[in-house]
């Protein structure tokens, strides 16, 4: 069938937008746009109800101080930006602390079940890089729980005929007219293999980071970048790639890194190696003032530190021990239970008896599409929200502050692309039928070449070598001496992928398509990364190179803006972070902050 | 442990085809579990009489048992595949597809009935808006202990496919149904329309269809209480049919 001759059914006036990505962050763009008057499409590979926001396990943040501790959003604020080493532009970070105790409370009528104080408040958990108790928490599946919020929402808002869901359905491009704008997207039915070009006023992009560069990590199977590595080779500008979150406690498995919440040290855990036949607490001697709960970077680079420099991992293995066998097993039950039962069931010992074993491994990517402080990337009309934007982090993202940056950038997200839907004279209904059609036939096209691939080359081989490439160059420990050479090697690598052969020719619910079009969109994202990290010469946040070991806000307060070229990728360096309340100062977690 | 680890995959090629049998043998490694055999199986799908053929589709997400999206029967029992460790299966290990929803190929099932099952209930809360009304209602520890037992339905399936009343021949939702109602029913805010879905349990697929086998219980991955569940509606159901009665 030749699908995009379809007609475009708008009801005149109403604002057409499209969302890509059902997590918190794409349902919260969905229910803001629609309460603004928009009708919404939204696409997703899964079911939305199984997207990866389920599986943060912590809290979210927000400064409501249940516990009487003298907490306020300007702390929050405060501990974002200097958790972040100052490299998030401040105004975008203060809105969003400053809405955090609102969108708590929403999720708290929406239904979430967060636990509650003896008063029958909302109860607050310590996090990483905060003195405060400030993170609400629902167990120890707290983003299963605002996930599922939502999509009830969005299905309510669907049988009122304000959404319609792609489920199954596979971003492939974005649309462009000849003024540059975004002017829908081009997508495939994963099930019938039917694609498609769906015009609209906006777009926005919600599918998370590309923690899947680096192969094992902690993100869900399709945490691979794909959507916002497609809109950077169609002229997006990516923001601070090589901001790449190593979370310090993980369990270590062949098919993946499992996530062990960082709320395990908030609520008490301890992480030690027996050293001379004692239990050394080196996150404890090291940094007296926040001890096991200091930011993610300084505990991940702490236990590589005793695994890798000083050989003290356990039995000599990569690992290390986070032990909570002190505490009360009803306490663990009522608010670590969920966490607990993954460490059990993956590794067939029970953490309430045993300290857990677990090693550094990759769960977050601070960069992502640049977009302006109302979500919009340099392409008029497309929008970014969630993981996949790099706004509110800076170089180190705090725990429990991803469930709040995603839901917080969807309530801007959603009331700005219809803002600006209605700002412009032409719409979705307007899209001249060769603009679709020659986006659509390209991506068959491009289809087309994957189903001809016959070469010799195992693609999944590829697949491994891109990820070890990373792992072992561009990782926790960054040297420039291997980094250089990283750019050769992907291209090597990309050359190779053009000599191997799709596996699966089926043209019913083949998901080598899918799995073939990400792969090649990771060299270009790897490039990216890679060479990002190559010219930052500091270290700041989770960007570490042991040549240059300090931060440099002489020169390096600014963000990486990468384009993408023919001939790699470009970066510049002149956009300043945008310093609204805190001058940079000396980040130190072993003292405590004045 | 043999060196290698014998898989029998139950395959079809698509909706209207006819299933087969097909086994592989897949290097052995220690700590693997079932979606590993599965990755192993894509990246290189040579069968067990080491003739190529196509990877065997099937869906997965999180490996963490989070999503439900790789629920399967393994060994005859209804799993996630991710939790399913090789080293504590019988052997060969046996996979199929969910019975009680349409195959869409090899191990990729068609769930989509249980969501619609959640609109026809009203399975959500009633909120005003998303605009900031300040706090929400408070609620006891000991309420929202009991509450948050029902809120961890990842909608598996694995409820639905061990009970008798689930089939294409009853329009029986499923006892998840029953967790979703009964934890909104309880919420102080989602209480206020637990009229509409007491109503919607009441009607065609809902609580009277349940024939008490008590399967789902025992299936349920996440150890929901479902017969706690099943038994509160019957009452509540049986309520409100009464008041109705008397209002009327």
């Amino acid at each position: 069938m030749p699908p995009a001759l379809e007609v475009v059914e708008g009801s005149m006036g109403k604002p057409k937008i499209i969302v890509v990505g059902g997590g918190l962050a794409g349902l919260m763009t969905v229910i803001k746009a629609c309460e603004k008057g928009a009708e919404v499409q939204l696409f997703s590979q899964v079911p939305v109800r199984r997207s990866h926001s389920v599986c943060a396990q912590g809290g979210i943040n927000a400064a409501i101080d249940t516990k009487g501790e003298g907490d306020s959003p300007y702390q929050h604020y405060r501990d974002t930006v200097y958790g972040g080493d100052f490299l998030a532009h401040q105004p975008p970070v203060k809105a969003m602390t400053a809405e955090a105790p609102k969108i708590v409370h929403l999720f708290d009528r929406m239904g979430v079940m967060f636990n509650r104080t003896p008063e029958g408040d909302l109860d607050l958990r310590s996090f990483g890089g905060a003195k405060k108790r400030r993170t609400a928490f629902a167990g120890a599946t707290t983003g299963q729980q605002l996930m599922y919020a939502l999509d009830e929402q969005v299905r309510r808002l669907e049988v009122e005929g304000c959404v319609t869901k792609f489920e199954g359905w596979d971003f492939m491009s974005i649309i462009k007219d000849g003024k540059g704008r975004c002017r829908g997207i081009t997508a495939l039915d994963m099930k019938t293999m039917e694609t498609r070009a769906f015009p609209s006023d906006a777009v926005c992009l919600s599918t998370g980071g590309y923690s899947y560069l680096y192969g094992r990590c902690t993100g869900s199977t399709h945490c691979a970048g794909y959507a916002t590595t497609q809109a950077y080779t169609q002229g997006a500008i990516f923001a601070n790639p090589e901001f790449v979150q190593i979370h310090p406690t993980a369990i270590p498995g062949t098919d993946k890194m499992r996530l062990i919440s960082e709320a395990v040290r908030g609520d008490g855990g301890r992480v030690w190696v027996p050293k001379d036949g004692k239990t050394w607490y080196f996150l404890e001697e090291w940094y007296p003032a926040y001890g096991n709960t200091v930011p993610r970077d300084i505990a991940a680079r702490a236990i590589w530190k005793v695994v890798k420099d000083l050989g003290l991992g356990v039995d000599g293995g990569e690992c290390v021990y986070l032990d909570v066998t002190h505490i009360d097993r009803e306490r663990l039950d009522s608010r670590l239970k969920g966490v607990l039962e993954i460490y059990e069931k993956f590794v067939g010992v029970d953490p309430r008896d045993v300290p857990m074993k677990i090693f550094p491994g990759v769960h977050y990517t601070m960069g992502g599409l640049w977009v302006d402080y109302k979500h919009m990337t340099n392409i008029p009309g497309l929008f970014a929200s969630g993981e996949s934007d790099y706004q509110y982090h800076g170089a180190n993202r705090l725990g429990a502050n991803s469930l709040l940056s995603t839901v917080y950038s969807g309530t801007v997200a959603g009331p700005a692309m219809v803002e600006f839907a209605n700002g412009q004279d032409k719409g979705a209904e307007d899209l001249e039928s060769s603009v679709r059609e020659s986006e659509l036939e390209e991506q068959n096209a491009f289809n087309r070449k994957l189903m001809n691939m016959n070469g010799y080359e195992n693609p999944y081989k590829i697949k491994q070598e891109l990820h070890d490439l990373m792992t072992n160059n561009v990782y926790v420990v960054r040297e420039n001496e291997k980094m250089k050479k990283v750019d050769a090697k992907v291209l090597e690598l990309k050359e190779r992928f053009l000599r191997s052969r799709l596996l699966d020719k089926g043209s019913w619910t083949n998901y080598e398509i899918t799995a073939m079009r990400t792969l090649h969109s990771q060299f270009d994202l790897a490039r990216a990364v890679a060479g990002a990290a190559l010219n930052r010469n500091e270290s700041r946040g989770a960007h570490y190179k042991p040549e240059f070991p300090e931060r440099d806000d002489a020169n390096w307060m600014c963000i990486t803006k990468v384009s993408h070229t023919e001939s790699g990728p470009d970066f510049d360096y002149s956009e300043k972070i945008d310093i609204d309340d805190y001058d940079p100062v000396e980040r130190r977690y072993d003292v405590t902050r004045k | 442990m043999s060196e290698f680890v014998h898989v029998k995959i139950k395959r079809q090629d698509g909706p209207d085809d006819l299933p087969y049998w097909e086994d592989f043998h897949i290097n052995y490694k220690p700590h693997m579990n079932v979606i590993t055999l599965l990755q192993e199986i894509q990246r290189n799908p040579i069968n067990a009489d080491g003739l190529p053929t196509t990877p065997v589709a099937s869906d997965y997400s999180c490996l963490e048992e989070v999503c439900g999206s790789c629920t399967m029967n393994i060994n005859g029992r209804v799993r996630q595949a991710c939790t399913a460790l090789v080293d504590h299966l019988d052997h060969p290990i046996t996979l199929e597809p969910m019975k009680k929803f349409p195959t869409v190929r090899d191990l990729v099932v068609d769930r989509s009935s249980m969501f619609e099952a959640l609109k026809k209930v009203n399975a959500w809360v009633r909120i005003d808006g998303t605009f900031d009304k300040g706090a929400g209602p408070k609620m006891s520890s000991e309420k929202q202990q009991k509450a948050y037992e029902f809120s961890r339905c990842m909608m598996c399936g694995c409820c639905c496919e061990v009970c008798p009343q689930f089939n294409d021949r009853s329009p029986f939702m499923g006892p998840f149904v029953m967790a979703h109602v009964n934890l909104l029913n309880h919420h102080p805010v989602g209480e206020g329309t637990k009229a509409e879905r007491l109503d919607a349990l009441m009607g065609p697929g809902g609580i009277a269809d349940c024939g008490n086998a008590q399967n789902c219980v025992k299936a349920c991955p996440k150890e929901i209480p479902l017969t706690d569940a099943i038994a509160t509606l019957g009452w509540d159901t049986t309520k409100h049919a009464l008041k109705k009665i008397f209002k009327a």
